[in-house]
Parts: structure tokens; sequence; C-alpha cells
């Protein structure tokens, strides 16, 4: 008797148990396949760094993780959901409520104010402006940014943007946070200021954190590393291996 | 999100701007276009509109319009003062002169023969001056528009003298009257000295302007008159009409400034939907990320439709109010007397501007449809 090589996602512990993902992507005439049947289980209360070299297909599987790429084949659950079962419409509902992005350009609206574009999640999810706008600053506040509220982004430091991508990937208390580079604009020390940021307010018991990266300074703040080489996992380990 | 939708087009002043400036010389040029347009047409009828008090226009039948007559012989009044249900008829001659001005200008001129004895075809009011004055030898009444062309510098033409197919008139009188088509010099005179000013062929008389009785509908009564006479007859409504459709039918007024609303709307369509695409294109990024974070397509669909809401709000209402200030900048311009704007007009403006929007918004929010959230990452 073989082994069922895409066993079924554990139902106690896994925030995120992704089973035989693949996904292919058309380059004119030929097919390329990006990722090969990745078996995966992200627990919630860790810090999860996703590492790979550029074309390594991490942006692919992220994408996937958190609902906004459909896989060729396999399945995604987040926290017990089949979320490419859903509707689009429940699809979309359900990042909404659940999942937090913070992207590497940070994708700002330059033309409303800081405490504003924290609220973005809020404001979807259909709260009235000024009480979501009272959530953020609070928010904005617990990430040391309360004074900067009232001022657009063209009127922050990179760092300072960064902060309110954080806040906003926070303010509507998602289950998954998702993070693209978070550090690759960023000097060794701001970097690392992030990453312990991130680990004290990202990081909960019920919240599972995946930041997708390549930046070595930053690889032992993580709780777990995964590496992704040519679409398959390499590495599963609480710290690089030694020949990365 | 409408609130946040409307900040992401304000706060980019320069493409917001464009995009209400492109509404509003679209709405301006649509409306201003439209409505000198019907004015003009409408100048077809004038002669008639100068003439309220007269519920019919009898002619030969082979006339069309004020300017467009064939005479009839004068017993032409006798038979229909005949007719049951005319309360009144009288005698109108319309023919054309020249004159030459005491500067020695010549100028071609509209000469209007009115009843002797009631002044029936005179224009309802006059701008300088009585209708009692055409009881005096020699005397003619000039309308506005003359003044200004053949009088310049604001000089008043009371008591100037012209040599109207040579023969002595004197102006004595301004009439307010609607401007013809060609905006020609209108004098107005008794019929009976009309007949010398012009002469002519045997038959003499343009048109007989009749009343109805009361309780007799005017159609009723051109009915009856075109039994019993053998003339045409036009209600004042079927006269004016006739008058606008002769200009519609004759000239390329309506496919020039055919083409001119045209120009206005493609004009519109390329600005907005340019600056549109430029806009949606700069915010994609914005949009993806919102698709990502778990904005809906309706949300998203709302958002764009609010956007290309507020830009024809402003844009449209600023292309009317310009068209109004034109219209009232140029009031006190003859070529633009009594010019108005039809209600219509407004609205079918109001429906080009919102093809406009509709089309360039559905081409803007296809881009931001085919986003995919994915992208974001890339």
């Amino acid at each position: 008797m073989t082994a069922d090589p895409h066993p079924a996602p554990s139902q106690n512990d896994a925030a995120i148990a992704t089973r035989g993902v693949t996904r292919d992507f058309k380059a004119g005439q030929r097919n390329i396949t990006v990722l090969h049947g990745i078996d995966l289980d992200i627990r919630a209360g860790e810090l999860t760094y996703l590492v790979g070299e550029s074309g390594s297909g991490k942006t692919t599987l992220i994408s996937i993780m958190c609902g906004i790429l459909w896989p060729t084949e396999g399945k995604v659950e987040v926290f017990g959901t089949d979320i490419y079962a859903l509707s689009d419409t429940e699809l979309v509902e359900f990042r909404l409520q659940n999942i937090g992005f913070i992207f590497q350009q940070y994708n700002l609206i330059p033309s409303i104010d800081a405490a504003s574009n924290a609220a973005v999640p809020l404001i979807a999810q259909g709260m009235p402006r000024l009480e979501a706008r009272e959530r953020a600053i609070a928010m904005m506040e617990k990430l040391n940014i309360g004074d900067q509220i009232d001022k657009l982004p063209s009127q922050l430091s990179g760092g300072q943007q960064q902060r309110v991508a954080i806040a906003r990937a926070l303010v509507h208390e998602p289950r998954l946070v998702v993070c693209d580079e978070p550090t690759a604009a960023l000097d060794a020390g701001s970097g690392r200021r992030v990453m312990d940021l991130l680990r004290q307010v990202a990081v909960a018991e019920d919240r599972a954190c995946i930041i997708v990266t390549h930046d070595n300074r930053v690889f032992d703040l993580a709780d777990r590393i995964l590496v992704l080489e040519d679409g398959e996992i390499t590495h599963d380990g609480t710290e690089m291996p030694e020949d990365h | 999100m409408l609130w946040i939708a409307i900040r992401m087009l304000t706060g980019d002043k320069q493409k917001f701007y464009g995009l209400v400036f492109g509404i509003a010389f679209s709405t301006l040029l649509i409306t201003q276009q439209l409505t000198i347009f019907v004015n003009l047409i409408e100048r077809g009828a004038s002669g008639v509109y100068n003439v309220p008090s007269a519920d019919v226009w009898v002619m030969d039948e082979v006339s069309r319009t004020t300017d467009v007559n064939f005479p009839m012989p004068s017993t032409a009044l006798d038979k229909v003062r005949a007719v049951p249900g005319v309360e009144w008829a009288v005698p109108h001659l319309r023919a054309g002169a020249s004159v030459r001005t005491s500067n020695g200008d010549l100028e071609g001129v509209s000469v209007i023969g009115v009843d002797d004895a009631t002044l029936i075809g005179l224009p309802r009011r006059m701008a300088q001056g009585s209708t009692d004055v055409l009881s005096t030898p020699d005397s003619v009444i000039i309308d506005d528009v003359g003044t200004t062309r053949m009088f310049e510098n604001g000089q008043s033409p009371i008591g100037e003298r012209l040599e109207l197919n040579d023969q002595r008139a004197v102006i004595r009188g301004v009439a307010d009257a609607v401007p013809s088509f060609t905006s020609q010099v209108t004098l107005y005179t008794k019929y009976s000295r009309a007949l010398n000013y012009v002469p002519g062929t045997r038959n003499r008389m343009s048109f007989v302007l009749a009343g109805a009785s009361d309780g007799i509908a005017p159609e009723a009564l051109t009915q009856a008159i075109e039994e019993q006479t053998g003339l045409r007859a036009r209600t004042r409504d079927q006269f004016a009409q006739d008058g606008v459709d002769f200009i519609i039918q004759n000239t390329g007024i309506p496919l020039n400034f055919g083409i001119t609303v045209l120009l206005g709307f493609i004009v519109g369509v390329a600005i907005v939907g340019l600056t549109f695409s430029l806009f949606i294109r700069d915010n994609v990024k914005q949009f993806g990320a919102l698709k990502a974070i778990g904005v809906t397509n309706r949300k998203i669909r709302g958002m764009v439709a609010s956007q290309a809401g507020l830009v024809g709000l402003i844009g449209y209402g600023l292309g009317v109010i310009g068209t109004v200030l034109f219209i009232w900048g140029f009031s006190s311009n003859p070529t633009f007397k009594g010019f108005y704007i039809p209600w219509q007009v407004p609205l079918i403006s109001l429906a080009a501007v919102a093809l406009i929007l509709l089309f360039t918004g559905w081409l803007a929010l296809r881009n931001v449809l085919k986003t995919e959230p994915a992208a974001v990452f890339r």
C-alpha cells in the first residue's frame, strides 16, 4: 500500500493547508509549471518566512495561499475553509474578513491621508468612515505613527508609509497576514526594526503571518523558514540551510 | 468606498480638471451649437411670429413661406372675408426693395405693407415711437436689427430720409421685431403706401391675414377657407413650422450644425476617454490592492461610476452655465436677438454627456476589472 501523496489537511493546528498545489502559466505556446504539487501546513502563532530566489514561485504560492490567484490543481484551506471552493463573491468577502496584506510597494492611495488609508479594509467592510478612521488611528498609535494620521502618503517617509501599510493590514484584525518583501527597500537596521514590529503586532496565537523575503539579514527573526526552489519546497526548518 | 473614489479623483488635480474641462467643453459645444441651430431655424418663422394677431395666413397655393410667396389678386381678400367663421381679414404685402441711405449706402430691404386701417401686420411692440406714425406721409417703421445695420455708432434713425426704390421714405419709428433668417433690414409701412414703394406685377397682395370668429378653431377655418376660395390657408403654428421646415430642407444648416455637435461629442469622448484612461492607469495598482484586500467588483464599479458621475455633474453644469453666459453675453447683438435655450437642448446635452461618460467609464472600468488582484505582488 502506497502513501497518499497529498494527505488531507490537518484540521487541528494548521492555519493554512495546501495540498498538491500546482500552477501553470502560458508563455506563448509553452506551458510553464511554476509550482509542482506543494503540500504545506502553516501554523498560527508563528512568523513564517517564505524564501527563494526570483522566479522560484514564492509570489505565486503566496498569491494562491491568500486567495488571489487560482491554482491549476490542488486545494487550499485557510482556517478550515476550502477557499477555492467558494464563489467569487464569497472568496472576496473571505479575504476582506480574514486576510491582511502588506505589499512591497505599499500601494497606499495617494490622495487620502494616512489614517484613511489605514481604515480602508474597515470602510470596505461597511463601517462608517469616521468610526473606521478612529479604529485606524488607534492602530497607528500602536505602531508609533499616531502623529502622522493627517499626512498624505507623499508627506511620509518610506518607513512611515510601511507602517501605515502594516496598520491597514491589521486594522480589521485578520487571521492571516501576508507580507511581500517588507524589507526590500530598507537598510539593514530599518529592515530589522520592521521585522521586530511585525513580530510584535502581527504574530498572535490565533493569527498566521507569512512573509515573503529573500533578505538574509533578517532570517534569524523567523520562527520557521520555508525555502522554495523551482516551484518545490526544498527546506522547512527554523533556520536557513547552510548551503544558502 | 465612494468617498475614497471621489478623493482618488479629486486628489489628482491635473486629471480631474482635464476631465471636467473635457465634459464642460463638450457640453458647451453641444448645447451652444444646438441652441444657435434651433434659434436660427426658428428665424424661418419670424415673419409669422411678428404678426401674433393673425390666426390664419391665406396665400396662393404655391406660396410656401412668408418670404417665398406668389402674389394674389386683390379679389382674394373679398373671397376670404366671405367665408363663414372669418372674423376679419386684411391684406398683407411682403416684397424686396433697395434703399439708398443718406450717406449713399445701398441696402437690400424687405418692405412689409400692413393693413391701412387696423395696422394688423405690425410687430406687437415698438422699440421707439408709436404705430400712429404710419399716418404721417411717406413714413416707414424700421425694425431694430435694421437700425443697427443701417445706422452705425448708435445714431438714431428717427427722422432719417431714405430713397426707397426711387421714392422718398422717412423713418419715424423702430419696431421691436424678431429678426428674419437673413437679418435683412425690414421696413413696415401701410399697405397702400407699400404698393407704391414696391412696383411689380398686376397681382401684389402676398397674403391675407385672417382672424377666426369666437368658437371657431383656426384649423377648421383653414379648411373652410381652402374649400371655399381655392387658396392655401395655414394656421399660425402651421405656417411658422412651414418656415422652419423650408430652412431645414433648403439649406445646409442642419448638416453643418449636426457636424459641429458630432465634433463636440467626439472631442468629449477623446478628451474624457484619454484622461480617464490615464487616471485609471495611474491608479491601477491602488485598484488592484483594493481588489486584493477584498473590495468587490460591484463596489469598484460603483467607485468608477461615482467618479464619472461627479465629473459629469460638474462638467455638465459648467458647460450649461457657459452656454447661458454666451447667450446672455451676446443678447445685445442683433444677430442673437431673442435667442433662448429651449428646454430640450440641455436634456439632449445631458444625454450626450451621459453617453460619453458611459462609454469612457466602461473603457476605463474594463482595465480595472481586468486587473488581477495578484498583480499587486508583481
